[in-house]
């Protein structure tokens, strides 16, 4: 009797913690989760009264240029992957030296990841102007005759805003490589080391094989990141992906759609259209990786 | 390869100046391409006037002028930036606090029915695609009348689940002889949580913090969706509609975003341990 007493005691304590979030998480994850899907197949938006408009939302995807030029910059975004591994592997390598004022160095690196990407944008199309300082670098060390509009030219746009990524990203991957690294045994490098092989020898035949791990869960944060690009775009390029639909990516176009157009219902689509996406592309990798059930944050 | 009596000293100074040699200008250069495009902005917010589009550039700005610090002020609210981004981290990451501790600690502490069918719900959530999240917020936002309100920025984040997750794992590693002995003390329930389990998951706490106020502060787009008025805008919304009206004025952009990008360096440099341990050991779980 005293026992059940307690236990109902708990219950209604465990329940009186719980209530204030479960509401919350009620209304903005599960509800969203669920009714996200029958939105896709309405013409909910600002203007008309809703109505079941059925694959609608999707044929009209499926016919408008932007949404494949979306798609296709998309897709190609994901080479910032392996470059962003490539890069922060070698930087990681580089830190885990024992130096005098190493740590100086990582934490320096490091600046980018916690800045916003709205600053590191703004900082980078300075960077880009065409009077700017990168092409002062180019046309003094003669590797250009003329300036090169980074931001303008509808070839090299996307490209420009890919080193946006790619710079902020690198600090926050090399941590993790830093702790790959110190994670595994000297002794296989030395061993290597001592039988004759070269650095790079070392690096690309020991030391980046026994990262493999680290490399499966960094890609795979990393190519969800590079399909979701939007800040970098939006504050570079403006709500369209300028110039002309250039930079345009399946989130800036989903976001002019919503919250320009404020068509939901087409959002909706467009959105769920990009998470079946993403799940490949997911899936993908995990079938390259044997190890599952990681947790990342945004 | 001489016999002489030096060579031998001679090589092993070089064996351990040579790598050095090497891995420090690797060290700076690659500190110059993470740091070089800030230095740069840093660089402009001190010019005025032709040194701004000076050629060739100047580096370190001649004469150093802290004019733009002060006139940005008058340029644009940055007070009320400043304010805004303030009021909203610290309703975000105080809201997280208390939701996501709340959440987390019957999910770990507490026998009651019901528990393993929410948690798992809670933890699906993680996994299931949300397609028109931000869509379907926006609609709940507006509907609860938090248009164009800082609350219905903060709302739809206050809690997460990844939070609860990273927090319920540090409540369960506390040892159960802790909450024995203040049961029989007779302590209530709620005091049990707040003044003896939460002080014991400080390091989970501080992570949660750091996450928390990194991504409020910094955040963009869901400002802009949800306000409609620009003196309510947080720092990056303001900073990135302003740099396309005042584009001919850059040096005052620079100065904003220079003073925006501040508060966050100072804390991370403080915090440097707790920052990279946080976010490093958050993805390796």
């Amino acid at each position: 009797m005293a026992v059940s007493k307690e236990q109902a005691r708990q219950t209604r304590f465990a329940y009186t913690m719980l209530a204030p979030g479960i509401i919350l998480l009620l209304l903005f994850t599960f509800i969203p989760i669920v009714y996200g899907l029958p939105l896709a197949f309405t013409n909910y938006s600002a203007v008309d009264t809703t109505k079941w408009v059925g694959f609608k939302n999707f044929i009209r995807a499926f016919e408008d240029p932007d949404f494949w030029i979306s798609l296709k910059n998309s897709i190609l975004y994901v080479i910032v992957v392996p470059i962003i591994q490539l890069l922060s592997i070698l930087m990681a390598i580089l830190v885990n030296n024992k130096l005098r004022f190493v740590n100086f160095f990582r934490i320096s690196y490091f600046i980018p990841v916690v800045t916003s990407m709205t600053a590191a944008a703004i900082a980078w199309k300075w960077v880009f102007e065409e009077d700017g300082i990168l092409n002062y670098f180019l046309t003094t060390l003669g590797i250009t005759d003329a300036p090169i509009s980074f931001m303008a030219d509808m070839n090299l746009a996307l490209y420009g805003v890919m080193c946006v990524t790619i710079w902020k990203g690198l600090g926050y991957y090399m941590m993790i490589y830093l702790a790959g690294l110190q994670s595994i045994p000297s002794e296989l490098q030395e061993a290597a080391r001592i039988d004759g092989a070269g650095r790079w020898k070392v690096i690309w035949h020991i030391t980046i094989p026994l990262l493999m791990p680290f490399v499966m869960l960094c890609s795979l944060l990393s190519v969800m990141g590079a399909i979701r690009v939007f800040d970098e775009i939006y504050v570079m390029h403006g709500p369209k992906g300028d110039p002309a639909s250039a930079t345009l990516t399946t989130s800036i176009y989903t976001y002019k759609i919503s919250f320009q157009d404020y068509n939901f219902g087409y959002g909706a689509a467009v959105g769920l259209v990009v998470s079946l996406l993403i799940m490949v592309f997911t899936l993908l990798l995990f079938k390259y990786t044997r190890k599952g059930g990681m947790n990342y944050y945004e | 390869m001489s016999n002489s009596p030096h060579s031998f000293p001679k090589a092993l100074t070089w064996r351990k100046i040579g790598p050095k040699l090497i891995l420090y200008p690797l060290l700076i250069i690659t500190a110059l391409f993470c740091l070089g495009p800030f230095l740069w902005l840093l660089s402009t917010a001190f010019k005025t006037g032709e040194n701004v589009y000076a050629f060739p550039p100047q580096f370190i700005p001649n004469p150093i002028s802290f004019k733009n610090f002060l006139d940005v002020f008058d340029i644009m609210p940055l007070w009320t930036y400043i304010y805004n981004t303030i009021y909203m981290t610290g309703l975000g990451v105080g809201l997280n606090l208390v939701m996501c501790t709340m959440t987390a600690y019957p999910l770990a502490r507490i026998r009651f029915p019901g528990r393993n069918f929410i948690f798992y719900a809670i933890v699906s959530t993680m996994i299931l695609p949300n397609a028109a999240g931000m869509i379907v917020n926006f609609i709940i936002i507006q509907k609860m009348g938090l248009y164009n309100n800082m609350l219905g920025v903060v709302l739809p984040s206050a809690i997460s689940v990844f939070n609860i997750f990273l927090l319920r794992q540090a409540f369960i590693t506390i040892p159960n002889d802790m909450e024995h002995s203040a049961r029989i003390d007779g302590a209530r329930e709620f005091k049990i949580f707040y003044s003896i389990m939460l002080p014991m998951i400080r390091p989970a706490v501080a992570t949660v913090v750091i996450f928390d106020f990194m991504a409020f502060w910094n955040s963009l787009i869901w400002p802009v969706i949800i306000l409609d008025d620009q003196d309510k805008y947080p720092l990056a919304p303001a900073l990135q509609y302003l740099q396309g009206t005042l584009s001919y004025n850059f040096p005052y952009i620079a100065a904003g975003t220079i003073i925006s990008i501040i508060p966050m360096i100072i804390i991370f440099l403080i915090l440097q341990k707790q920052f990279i341990n946080g976010m490093v050991g958050a993805v390796k779980g």
